[in-house]
């Protein structure tokens, strides 16, 4: 079972506790954009096996949102981050980096974001 | 004025451990962001300073819990909410804040005796061996959220009023004599 630690009560929250709020850092493309964008912004999702940063709300304890870097093959939790960041913060991507060294970052279904 | 009539009007029940509904007690749920008006209006409010993070600060019958970074809970006898509610809209004229009186929205148990802490360990996907005092844990009992912490030799759980039922069933079966943990 998973367990995460939020990042607002420093409690590591069984996953029972917790609702899942799928895929973090999406990048919205409003009624501007092309039907194209917002057609991925909409329905394409990462399905990686491996790392993945995904949303989750504390939902039977504090009540708020925070996202959290894990790997989807083996479950290890690499971090969790509030929700108030564009993107994951330096030390969760150097933690990731420590432990995949073959893993490139990249968290926008574009890819563009790679670093 | 009609008389406070708690969820389960006083219900009890003794197994291995004893349940009581306790109530109608006095409740309000108070969101700020935290800072000088708060530390007064909650010192004015129940006497007791803010709690630290997961933490609830008890004094006599009034307490004070945190619930999340930005709201917290307090606690006291049933008759002194309305003026309390009077007192912390003047405290906070000005700062950003909400006050609520959840008095009647919730429903709250108290589970005493030795092995209270097995009666909660059924229902809730809490470590009570590391639950510290004086610390205010949310969760949930089977299905539903609530809250719960050590006082006087016991524990005491919050639920929402409208699941009262389900949850002194829960703690009734979770109580059932010969069934404690090892």
């Amino acid at each position: 079972m998973l367990t995460l630690e939020c990042p607002y009560c420093g409690l590591m929250a069984d996953e029972t506790e917790l609702s899942p709020g799928y895929e973090a850092h999406l990048k919205r493309f409003g009624p501007a954009s092309s039907p194209e964008e917002f057609e991925a912004y909409m329905f394409a999702r990462k399905n990686p096996k491996g790392v993945h940063f995904e949303r989750w709300r504390h939902s039977y304890g504090c009540g708020k949102w925070f996202l959290a870097a894990r790997c989807t093959a083996t479950l290890e939790v690499f971090g969790t981050y509030p929700a108030q960041v564009g993107e994951p913060p330096a030390d969760i991507i150097a933690k990731i980096q420590a432990r995949r060294p073959e893993w490139k970052a990249g968290w926008q279904p574009d890819g563009k974001d790679t670093k | 004025m009609s008389d406070p009539v708690s969820a389960l009007n006083g219900a009890s029940f003794t197994g291995f451990a004893t349940i009581r509904e306790i109530g109608p007690l006095g409740m309000i749920s108070l969101r700020h962001k935290g800072g000088a008006a708060l530390t007064k209006a909650i010192k004015a409010a129940v006497g007791t300073k803010v709690p630290a993070q997961r933490r609830i600060e008890i004094k006599g019958e009034m307490a004070c819990g945190w619930m999340s970074p930005d709201e917290y809970l307090l606690i006291l006898p049933y008759a002194k909410v309305g003026a309390t509610m009077a007192a912390l809209a003047k405290a906070l004229a000005g700062e950003h804040h909400l006050a609520a009186d959840v008095s009647d929205a919730r429903a709250v148990f108290r589970v005493e005796g030795a092995k209270a802490a097995e009666v909660l360990a059924k229902l809730s996907p809490v470590d009570f061996a590391k639950l510290e005092r004086g610390e205010l844990r949310r969760s949930r009992a089977a299905q539903v959220a609530a809250a719960m912490w050590a006082q006087d030799g016991g524990f005491t759980v919050v639920c929402f009023r409208s699941v009262a039922g389900y949850v002194m069933g829960l703690l009734i079966h979770s109580a059932q004599p010969g069934s404690e943990l090892a």
